[in-house]
């Protein structure tokens, strides 16, 4: 070893023989090349790790407090937010976290139907974010119960009934909840699979989406291969090493992010209802059924559709194929270009309809009225949602694409 | 791409988001690490604890409470036993209580604030079993000179009647006496000290 | 004598006055927290809520609490638990009396104020009183004395599929309290105020720390953007 080197320098030489650190280091930050045209969609890729960690963080610090029992879960969340030192910070984060999770993973999937991200060769790149997206739906509702109030009890009821219309449904759900009805033994499952099976199996999902993005590279707005175009030394054309152009970029992001949610945390951590419902601020009471029952915002899209149908084998049928068609998507796309820059006014116009169904139905599924426009209305933007997948293989194919240029704009 | 860039202000630049990104960490740090003491609830749970004492009159006569968890015995000691303190001297370790075992107040001849009530921790400074009270009088094989005291099951360690611990024994330190205070002739506060 | 639907009508017609409750006045919170131990505590509890803890953010003394605003225990860590029984409570009124810890969370400000400000009588009812907001509560007015007692005055409008229906058009005083109606609309207030400020007790935390957050994430932001447009400018 070089005597010349500093100890620092040594000590890695040390780890670097018995360890590839600095290769790892060299292989995916600072010889990781990304096309130099990233805009704003591509930051949530790193917020969305960001967020797995804070969740993960203060996840791991709420359960130090908390009590995973039908007796004392209501209360240890209540002893959380006043006798635990800063509790309530680390009760806000995480459940605003839970909110952010989603807007970031959302605006995240966004990006990849922009940019035709899900195309050839990143299927699997898609398939295993779809997976994670399913994990992580799983881990809220999970998550959601632990409170212990009545929306967690009725939403959990609600969720598990869905599964009754299965074939052999009500064992299935007897199977879930470990009881006869929600109790104390599901509550300590859910507390189980939300703490350990779930995080772990997302983290797992997330490194093999990392290294599906790091074999075949990052795509980016303008949807063309930089690997085709390369310099003298091999580097790709019209790229930048990820560490430090991105870095710093992603960083500069993460600011923004950071006060846009602190904003939230520190001045409205309910955000009017939407991030912490009223009602469950009421103990969990099996004998009384709250008023009105929404799921958290982020489930209303699905659960609209779920509503939309007026049937209840049909509406749960439906409800999972909204879900389970984005799976599909590398092999219902027969467009040429990814990008939405080249894409025909069909996709376009069927990529903004698709968009305005979701959001639509997101936020219908938050109102409680029982107005004959309701149901139509429903049943229409289920209609649009459905027909963006379905007809793909269609319009894809016989749109008015524009000529994609040589190199990144 | 290009590499005129200027060399220092690119490092200053660095080194300022580094030191105030840095110093946002540490402080993002600090809810984590303070949420971990102890919580309001064990704060007031570890708080002071009241004894009645109206009914220690007679010598030897005792109670032990629970403070923080602990055993604290409240010992009634009479003018005579008092008197016979001075006599273990020569025996005894630190019969002057130098060690930092008792707070200010109670270091003196008797270790207590006042003569007749002791006050102790009754966990052997050994290693923490439960010492026993055994009178001067009582069957013992502690010797001819016992003037009574505390007697530790687990290492045989011996302390007098005011805690100090004897010679030869493994416990190197006196009994340890709690912070206290009085609150009338009849009520004993164990956690707060005397304002 | 009226059906009990008519209250009902009322409460689903009429508008609640919006209450915006705040926690910045502490002379509010005190008097809030006296309404509270005279006229609630004697029924409902605030499990989660430690005296000892309202005495810190209210600034209030030890000793102050302990003589004047602590019934049935003299532990300042105690909670503020009820002093009648869940079972009695059952008994006295056929549901037990609710806990307050959360009450101003799962109800809202506004919601209490007009409960607080909505009983009128009704010989109907167990209690003699029913409520604009909460038809048929079982809560006899505990503040009575203070608010004096109201009956109702009834409207004749036109309902759903054209059958007359009778609203609760405003109530009218029958006897005086200790109160009038200024005073009582703020004691009232206070309560609620109150009541919101036990429903989370880290608020005053939150809105002090807030703004110091905000203000160094801002010169985050300047910092990093510096940075990022300084590297940037490598990339043509």
């Amino acid at each position: 070893m070089d005597k010349r080197l500093s100890a620092p320098l040594r000590f890695l030489g040390w780890l670097d023989d018995r360890i590839p650190v600095s290769r790892f280091w060299h292989d995916h930050m600072a010889c990781y090349y990304a096309p130099k045209n990233f805009n704003f969609w591509y930051y949530f890729g790193s917020l969305a790790l960001f967020m797995l960690v804070l969740q993960i963080v203060t996840g791991i610090w709420l359960a130090m407090n908390y009590k995973p029992s039908a007796e004392f879960a209501f209360a240890s969340v209540e002893y959380i937010m006043r006798d635990v030192d800063w509790g309530w910070l680390l009760r806000y984060m995480h459940s605003t976290g839970a909110s952010f999770f989603f807007i970031v993973i959302y605006l995240h999937m966004f990006r990849a139907l922009l940019y035709g991200s899900y195309r050839e060769p990143r299927e699997l790149l898609w398939t295993i974010g779809m997976l994670s997206y399913l994990v992580l739906m799983a881990e809220a509702f999970f998550g959601y119960l632990l409170p212990w109030g009545q929306m967690s009890y009725w939403g959990a009821k609600v969720i598990i009934s869905v599964f009754s219309v299965l074939p052999w449904g009500d064992e299935l759900a007897t199977l879930m909840r470990g009881d006869y009805l929600i109790s104390d033994a599901t509550l300590n499952r859910f507390f189980a699979l939300h703490v350990i099976a779930l995080p772990l199996l997302l983290g797992i999902l997330v490194g093999a989406h990392l290294m599906a993005l790091h074999h075949v590279g990052s795509n980016n707005p303008d949807g063309l291969e930089i690997k085709r175009r390369k310099d003298a030394q091999g580097r790709p054309l019209d790229s930048v090493p990820f560490h430090p152009y991105y870095t710093v970029k992603d960083i500069f992001g993460l600011s923004v992010f950071l006060f846009i949610f602190f904003a939230i945390v520190f001045f409205a951590p309910d955000l009017g209802g939407y991030f912490l419902e009223h009602n469950n601020f009421v103990a969990a009471d099996p004998l009384k059924t709250p008023d009105t029952i929404a799921p958290v915002w982020y489930f209303t899209p699905f659960y609209s559709i779920l509503r939309a149908i007026p049937h209840k084998l049909g509406g749960v049928i439906a409800m999972g194929a909204a879900v389970m068609l984005f799976f599909l998507l590398p092999w219902l796309d027969r467009g040429r270009v990814r990008s939405i820059r080249y894409r025909g006014p069909i996709f376009r116009g069927a990529l903004a309809a698709f968009a305005f169904s979701f959001v639509a139905l997101g936020v219908l599924g938050t109102l409680h009225t029982d107005r004959p426009w309701y149901n139509y209305t429903l049943r229409t933007l289920t209609a649009v949602y459905f027909a963006f997948f379905l007809l793909m293989p269609i319009y894809s194919r016989y749109d008015r694409e524009l000529p994609e240029p040589e190199r990144l704009r | 791409m290009s590499r005129d860039f200027d060399q220092r202000r690119r490092r200053f630049l660095t080194t300022t988001a580094t030191v105030v990104g840095g110093g946002g960490l540490v402080a993002a740090a600090v809810p984590f690490l303070t949420s971990l003491q102890p919580s309001a609830r064990a704060r007031i749970a570890s708080g002071p604890v009241d004894v009645d004492i109206s009914d220690l009159r007679k010598g030897g006569a005792r109670r032990t409470v629970k403070w923080r968890g602990r055993p604290v015995v409240v010992l009634y000691r009479t003018p005579e036993m008092i008197g016979e303190l001075r006599e273990n001297d020569p025996q005894l370790r630190d019969p002057k209580s130098l060690k930092a075992q008792q707070p200010e107040f109670a270091r003196n001849e008797y270790r207590s604030l006042r003569p007749e009530y002791l006050v102790l921790l009754a966990q052997c400074t050994h290693f923490g079993c439960v010492p026993i009270y055994l009178a001067a009088g009582a069957e013992h094989n502690l010797g001819e000179d016992w003037n009574g005291g505390f007697y530790c099951p687990c290492h045989r360690s011996r302390f007098d009647l005011a805690g100090r611990v004897y010679k030869g024994v493994p416990a190197q330190l006196n009994l340890e006496v709690p912070l206290y205070r009085f609150s009338g002739e009849q009520k004993l506060i164990i956690g707060e000290e005397a304002v | 004598m009226l059906p009990g639907g008519a209250a009902a009508a009322a409460a689903d017609g009429g508008e609640t006055p919006r209450y915006h409750a705040q926690i910045s006045d502490l002379h509010s919170l005190q008097r809030g927290l006296r309404l509270f131990v005279n006229y609630c505590a004697g029924c409902h509890g605030a499990r989660y809520v430690r005296y000892q803890r309202i005495s810190e953010d209210l600034k209030l003394p030890a000793e102050v609490m302990q003589r004047n605003l602590m019934f049935g225990t003299d532990k300042l860590g105690a909670h503020m638990s009820s002093a009648m029984s869940a079972a009695d409570g059952k008994r006295f009124f056929q549901v037990a009396p609710p806990d307050l810890s959360v009450v101003a969370r799962s109800r809202g400000a506004s919601w209490l104020y007009a409960y607080l400000t909505g009983f009128y009588l009704d010989e109907t009812r167990p209690s003699g009183v029913n409520n604009l907001v909460f038809p048929d509560t079982a809560m006899p007015h505990a503040l009575w004395p203070l608010q004096g007692l109201r009956r109702p005055v009834y409207r004749t409008e036109e309902g759903p599929l054209g059958v007359p229906q009778q609203l609760v058009d405003h109530l009218e005083q029958v006897r005086a309290g200790s109160m009038n109606e200024e005073q009582y609309a703020r004691a009232a207030g206070d309560l609620v105020n109150f009541l919101y400020y036990i429903g989370e007790p880290a608020r005053m935390e939150r809105r002090f720390f807030g703004p110091w957050v905000m203000l160094y994430l801002l010169l985050l932001i300047l910092v990093t953007w510096l940075l990022k447009r300084d590297y940037w400018k490598d990339v043509h």
